[in-house]
């Protein structure tokens, strides 16, 4: 009665790693879903911030759009755009940014802008957004995707958003002040970089998954960490109040809007 | 000046080739400007938006558009802009040139052209290929530090087009809730249009609201529900449900044209427009 899906999983794994009181840039999708899922059970005052410019926000459902209603009118405050970007992001104010894309390679980097050549591709991807000053700033980033080996790949299409570039300390050498990933939560479990290398390795998995999934996931030969922890499975509160939480959202999305007279 | 119509306002305001940015982040988006651009059948248009949602999707894919200045092209929460991916995949309904830019970047260079400086500058676009796939990102050496940074030039709109909730009479503008980077599109145009919920004798009092002033704004248009299905804060919700069909009707030419030929073609103006909504509902 309690059994739970990978994409449940995904969204608590991300959730348990945000801590009470951090200052989160938040993406639409998963990543919105386990920092709402944070601010509902473990950390309270965490400070949820949309690129949108609304600040502190507490949604109760979740948002469709990083600009819903929603999410101003229970915001602490909102702010232009452009202080967003300047003031709170570029100025290191955000401890951690959540991230997205289509591919990912394995130094972190993402694809969130084509696939195929630039000038002539063969499908279009919404492109940066805020993605790349996020992935720069950020004081560490936290990656959300579900593993295929066309989505974790060998060498990206395009690269949209900096991780660790071309390894080793590429990074520190590009001008970015933020950490880069941290880590990257699939649906098998979590990748993390090498200390050095900054390779991603499996560090930890579901219970129920293994390294040989885990590996066929990956485009890349994936190497494992140091230490390969089992995480738990979703508590039930923890479940109880990520359906809860879901449940609220299809509600509201599916309230009719009337078109105005 | 308050204009009786927006016919009349982007008649007189909108010239075919004209750069144009029509703002608001998601909120106060403005569809009825952009559709009265439509049906008056503007063309090579250089279009500016951060986010081009529904409404540049739309006027891609009637062909208003040479060019496009963006930083984030998808259907927000919902997935692609099919027009927005045809234009760009396969050159329908003609070739669209492509000026991508990050939201860091783009908000940069309205702020620059809202303060008439050349280019904007930002610790920006590091690591990216973006700085390869778009000749206009550069960089500039602080003459202090020497540290480069990212420079994008300064966006300065023929026109930029935006819906609020009020204006007075006088012309001055409120926008309260998510404002975006609306006032610095504005602050850089030309000309500025604004689209309002209602016009009312003296502004509520809000001394931290964003307020253009009434010498800044071209024209004011009293257009109720003016951005619809994208919303007003306090006046109406967005229409999630409508961003979701939008998916489905316009992923395939013949669906996207059948719907913009009844509902915006066939309508004179954004009233008969909703009220075409309402009936198909």
């Amino acid at each position: 009665m309690n059994a739970w899906t990978r994409e449940e999983m995904m969204t608590v794994a991300a959730a348990r790693l945000l801590w009470d009181r951090c200052v989160c840039f938040v993406g639409i999708g998963l990543p919105s879903a386990a920092c709402n899922l944070a601010r509902l059970t473990h950390a309270p005052e965490i400070v949820l911030i949309y690129e949108s410019g609304t600040i502190g926000t507490r949604p109760d459902v979740l948002p469709l759009s990083i600009g819903d209603g929603e999410l101003a009118e229970t915001a602490a405050c909102v702010v232009p755009l452009p202080e967003i970007f300047s003031y709170y992001l570029q100025a290191g104010r955000v401890d951690v940014g959540f991230l997205g894309a289509a591919q990912l390679d394995r130094f972190g980097n993402l694809n969130s802008t084509v696939i195929g050549p630039y000038d002539a591709p063969t499908t279009r991807l919404p492109g940066a957004g805020g993605a790349p000053e996020i992935a720069a700033h950020a004081i560490q980033t936290f990656v959300m995707l579900k593993a295929t080996p066309r989505s974790c790949v060998e060498a990206l299409d395009f690269r949209t958003s900096a991780g660790f570039l071309d390894g080793g300390d590429a990074r520190e050498r590009s001008g970015a002040r933020g950490g880069g990933p941290r880590s990257v939560i699939t649906d098998f479990g979590v990748l993390a970089p090498h200390p050095q290398t900054r390779e991603l390795q499996l560090t930890a998995l579901f219970a129920g998954a293994t390294v040989d999934e885990a590996r066929a996931a990956v485009g890349w030969p994936l190497l494992p960490g140091p230490a390969i922890e089992i995480l738990p499975a979703p508590t039930i509160s923890e479940l109880h109040a990520l359906r809860a939480l879901h449940s609220h959202t299809r509600e509201a999305h599916s309230r009719p809007v009337h078109v105005p007279a | 000046m308050i204009l009786p119509s927006l016919a009349q306002a982007i008649a007189s305001h909108v010239k075919d080739g004209d750069c144009i940015a029509l703002e608001g982040f998601t909120h106060l988006i403005p569809f009825a400007a952009g559709h009265e651009i439509i049906r008056q059948g503007r063309r090579d248009l250089h279009l500016v938006r951060m986010t081009p949602d529904l409404i540049y999707d739309q006027m891609i894919g009637i062909g208003c558009a040479r060019r496009l200045t963006f930083s984030w092209g998808g259907n927000p929460g919902v997935g692609s802009l099919h027009r927005l991916r045809d234009a760009v995949e396969h050159g329908w309904p003609g070739p669209l040139q492509l000026d991508e830019h990050t939201h860091a970047g783009l908000a940069a260079a309205y702020c620059a052209g809202a303060a008439r400086l050349p280019f904007g500058m930002l610790r920006g676009y590091i690591g990216t290929d973006l700085t390869t796939a778009n000749p206009r990102i550069g960089s500039v050496q602080c003459p202090f530090t020497g540290e480069r940074l990212a420079a994008v030039p300064a966006i300065n709109p023929d026109v930029t087009i935006l819906h609020a909730q009020r204006a007075d009479r006088a012309g001055n503008v409120a926008l309260t809730g998510i404002v975006g980077a609306q006032r610095e599109a504005a602050l850089a145009a030309r000309t500025v249009l604004v689209t309002v919920e209602e016009v009312v004798d003296a502004l509520p009092p809000a001394m931290n609201s964003i307020v253009l002033p009434h010498w800044i704004v071209t024209a004011v248009v009293h257009c109720p529900g003016g951005a619809y299905p994208a919303y007003a804060q306090g006046f109406y919700a967005r229409d999630n449900a409508f961003y979701q069909r939008w998916d489905v009707i316009s992923r395939e030419r013949a669906s996207f044209r059948a719907w913009m030929d009844r509902h915006v073609l066939g309508s004179t103006d954004h009233r008969a427009f909703l009220a075409s909504l309402r009936a198909a509902a």
